[in-house]
């Protein structure tokens, strides 16, 4: 059982969930705080050490299955329930639990002002979070990963509005549940068609199906679409990708965790894991829609001054990376990319987290000249960029350049050259993150860290507790400082090995695919070369000011003012949600008004007509009832004499 | 004269009765049909007793008197107070019960 990677892998899965149970069960016990934290994170260990040797004793090519009978009718069962251990799902599970438990490590000192009451509840959250994107990922068949899907996505939502007492939060939580959710609706339904169809949610029947010639069926684009959609929701693609930005009202250890390394990347763990039923037209799409999102949100982030929102616009950027790669057709480039990225990001946010922490303002404006202050971060926090640049030897080169390469290789030359723009972009927004904060003293803040008086007022500062004042920026404790530290060396190692060697992990699907695509000899100087250009640019303008920001600015005017309204996405969809809303409202308030209204006003008017003529046999009198007792004597008697006699 | 003519001279006094209790104004007036129409009922009883030879209508009629004396000082009683309180004794005046 030890070295049944099966086994191993259910381990991981269950430990998280007891920890949840115990914490949520036990109420004085989650209250008490600290101690509630420690068992969490001990739990979450435990989790990560089961992972790695799930991982570890699996071999090539090896898919290990557990499963249980669930749901029977009539003696057969619809579903199963279980764990799918193969190489995607090990190594994927192995991110989850390894970022779960550095962050849950992270937040014990980036939470310390907490109250107990909520550090409990913070904790409890996360160890549903941990084991509800776990079993995402080792889920066996569709019906079981939907309900993880829902799980994951509930605990987004109760960990972006940690912090319910501000109404931003609660906001934003509400607004990442409806709009992962409009986006779910899709993935239920693809599902149960896809079930209609060919009588089965297992992944692996599936794709016996496809490999036999049953599949393709008929529908299958608008199924394959609509199980797409949920993935456009979770994973922020175009049109629904307005959530994540405003979800980092959050506490940055959730944004690093859920909404960087995991959550967001399950839509495209998804569609890796159900890509071998994609239609090439649904499949052009994916590759379209990712890689317009990639620019966009590339775009978006240029003009940030949030250090968090810079960060969630590059991770909904990064996602349309993933998403084109998986389009054209080579989804374990995608995969690749969503390993290397879920290491790099969250040490970004993590990073981010630790300089907000000091500076106690998100705003870039409110920070700089830190690396001096803070020569630790601002070192993990560069090799964490140098990894999004796609730069040699660093976490993001090779599957950056895998991406690339696989756009070309599926013939998508038009999302290729936006990815390529969206490469130079990425490189210049995070460079000019770089130099904001870390390296150019801004002139305007003598002293810039004025803490009470300027930047927490001014706005964005995710910590409500602010306890400390006046003091110098400096490094954080080492419970903070070591899970950066460890998500920098991981980068750096996947990346130098990955530059050194080529490509670190053979998947099983992707080595069949992958193995024809070879990237032309140019690609390869061309990608650094653009991510070298961006960081220039952003050296030139930001740290040597040889250009003025403001006339860079002032060049890509009416862009810039696009941008900075987020391209009036946010006011469309109010203008549409407010527009239809109160169409729809006035036709059922004229309905209720005139139809289910008049129908009870006529009734009860015949009802007061036919009472005020009855009344008039009420006199009154006594006499008249006299009389009428003594007519209805009369009538029975007749009628005794001549009916019944 | 045999049964007949009293049960016609019990009916014709019933319904001298219940006239009069439908169609006088005055409560007064009204008390005594009601009298007349329990009398009637009285006439019914001795006759019935008679031609039957048995005592019992005779007996029952006894009591009939007694409480019909009791309602007649009760219903007397009540008029009393009615005067009273709505200062009329008229029954057509007396409709607060009107619909």
């Amino acid at each position: 059982m030890m070295s049944d990677p099966g086994g191993l892998a259910l381990i991981a899965l269950l430990l998280p969930a007891v920890s949840f149970l115990i914490l949520a069960i036990v109420a004085p016990f989650r209250r008490s705080g600290r101690p509630a934290a420690f068992t969490s994170i001990i739990f979450a260990a435990g989790s990560l050490a089961a992972a790695i040797g799930a991982w570890r004793g699996h071999a090539e090519g090896q898919v290990t299955r557990l499963a249980w009978e669930w749901l029977p009718s009539n003696g057969v069962s619809i579903a199963t329930v279980g764990v799918l251990a193969d190489g995607d799902s090990t190594l994927m599970l192995i991110l989850v639990a390894l970022v779960a438990f550095l962050v849950q490590l992270y937040s014990l000192e980036y939470l310390h002002d907490e109250p107990p009451a909520a550090l409990g509840r913070y904790y409890t959250y996360h160890s549903l979070f941990a084991f509800s994107m776990m079993g995402v990922v080792l889920a066996p068949n569709l019906l079981q990963l939907f309900i993880s899907w829902e799980l994951v996505g509930l605990c987004s939502f109760l960990l972006i509005g940690f912090w319910y007492q501000k109404p931003e939060a609660a906001r934003a939580a509400v607004k990442a549940f409806w709009t992962t959710k409009a986006g779910d609706v899709g993935l239920l339904i693809g599902i149960i068609l896809l079930w209609r169809v060919t009588g089965t949610f297992d992944l692996g029947e599936l794709r016996t199906m496809v490999t036999s010639g049953a599949v393709p069926i008929e529908g299958l684009s608008l199924i394959t679409f609509c199980i797409y959609l949920g993935a456009v929701g979770k994973s922020a693609q175009f049109p629904l990708h307005t959530w994540l930005p405003d979800a980092m009202e959050g506490p940055t250890p959730v944004s690093a965790l859920i909404h960087a390394a995991t959550m967001v990347t399950a839509g495209v763990y998804l569609l890796h894991r159900t890509v071998f039923l994609f239609p090439p037209d649904v499949l052009m799409v994916v590759a379209w829609i990712g890689a317009f999102t990639a620019l966009l949100a590339a775009v978006l982030a240029c003009v940030q001054d949030d250090i968090k929102r810079v960060l969630a616009y590059s991770t909904v950027s990064q996602l349309g990376y993933m998403m084109a790669a998986i389009g054209a057709g080579f989804s374990a480039a995608g995969f690749f990319h969503l390993l290397t990225h879920g290491l790099f990001k969250a040490l970004l946010f993590l990073g981010a987290g630790a300089v907000i922490h000091a500076v106690h303002s998100n705003d870039l404006s409110h920070m700089g000249g830190l690396a001096k202050k803070m020569p630790q971060t601002a070192l993990v926090f560069a090799i964490g960029t140098l990894s999004l640049a796609g730069i040699p030897f660093f976490g993001g080169f090779l599957s950056k350049e895998e991406i690339l390469g696989a756009t070309l290789a599926g013939h998508q030359t038009g999302p290729f050259v936006l990815l390529i723009v969206v490469a130079f972009l990425t490189a210049f927004y995070m460079f000019r993150v770089v130099f904001l904060a870390f390296f150019a003293v801004r002139a305007t803040h003598a002293s810039p860290l004025h803490v009470g008086a300027g930047p927490a007022e001014a706005g964005h500062y995710d910590q409500p507790h602010r306890s400390d004042s006046h003091h110098t920026p400096h490094d954080p404790p080492a419970v903070m400082m070591l899970p950066l530290w460890v998500l920098a060396a991981l980068s750096l190692a996947v990346g130098v090995y990955s530059t050194v060697v080529g490509r670190v992990l053979q998947f099983g699907p992707a080595a069949e695919a992958g193995a024809e695509h070879v990237a032309p000899a140019w690609l390869t100087p061309a990608a650094v070369g653009v991510a070298i250009a961006g960081i220039a640019l952003a050296w030139l303008v930001y740290q040597r000011r040889t250009i003025d920001a403001a006339k860079l600015a002032a060049a890509f005017g009416p862009i810039r003012t696009a941008a900075l309204h987020k391209f009036w996405i946010d006011d469309i969809y109010e203008g549409i949600l407010a527009f239809a809303l109160l169409a729809f409202s006035r036709i059922v308030g004229w309905l209720d008004r005139y139809l289910v209204d008049g129908v009870l006003n006529v009734v009860s008017a015949w009802t007061v007509s036919a009472g005020d003529l009855l009344r008039t046999v009420q006199t009154g009198r006594a006499q008249d009832y006299v009389y009428g007792v003594a007519v209805g004597v009369l009538i029975l008697i007749l009628w005794i004499r001549w009916a019944l006699v | 004269m045999g049964l007949q003519a009293y049960l016609i001279l019990a009916a014709t006094v019933f319904c001298i009765g219940l006239f009069g209790v439908v169609t006088r104004r005055n409560t007064i007036g009204i008390l005594l049909g009601i009298e007349l129409m329990l009398n009637a009922v009285n006439i019914n009883l001795v006759a019935f007793s008679h031609f039957n030879a048995t005592a019992t209508g005779m007996i029952f009629t006894l009591f009939t008197i007694c409480i019909t004396v009791s309602e007649a000082a009760i219903g007397l009683a009540l008029v009393i107070l009615l005067f009273r309180v709505r200062r009329t004794v008229m029954a057509d005046h007396l409709d607060i019960l009107k619909g």
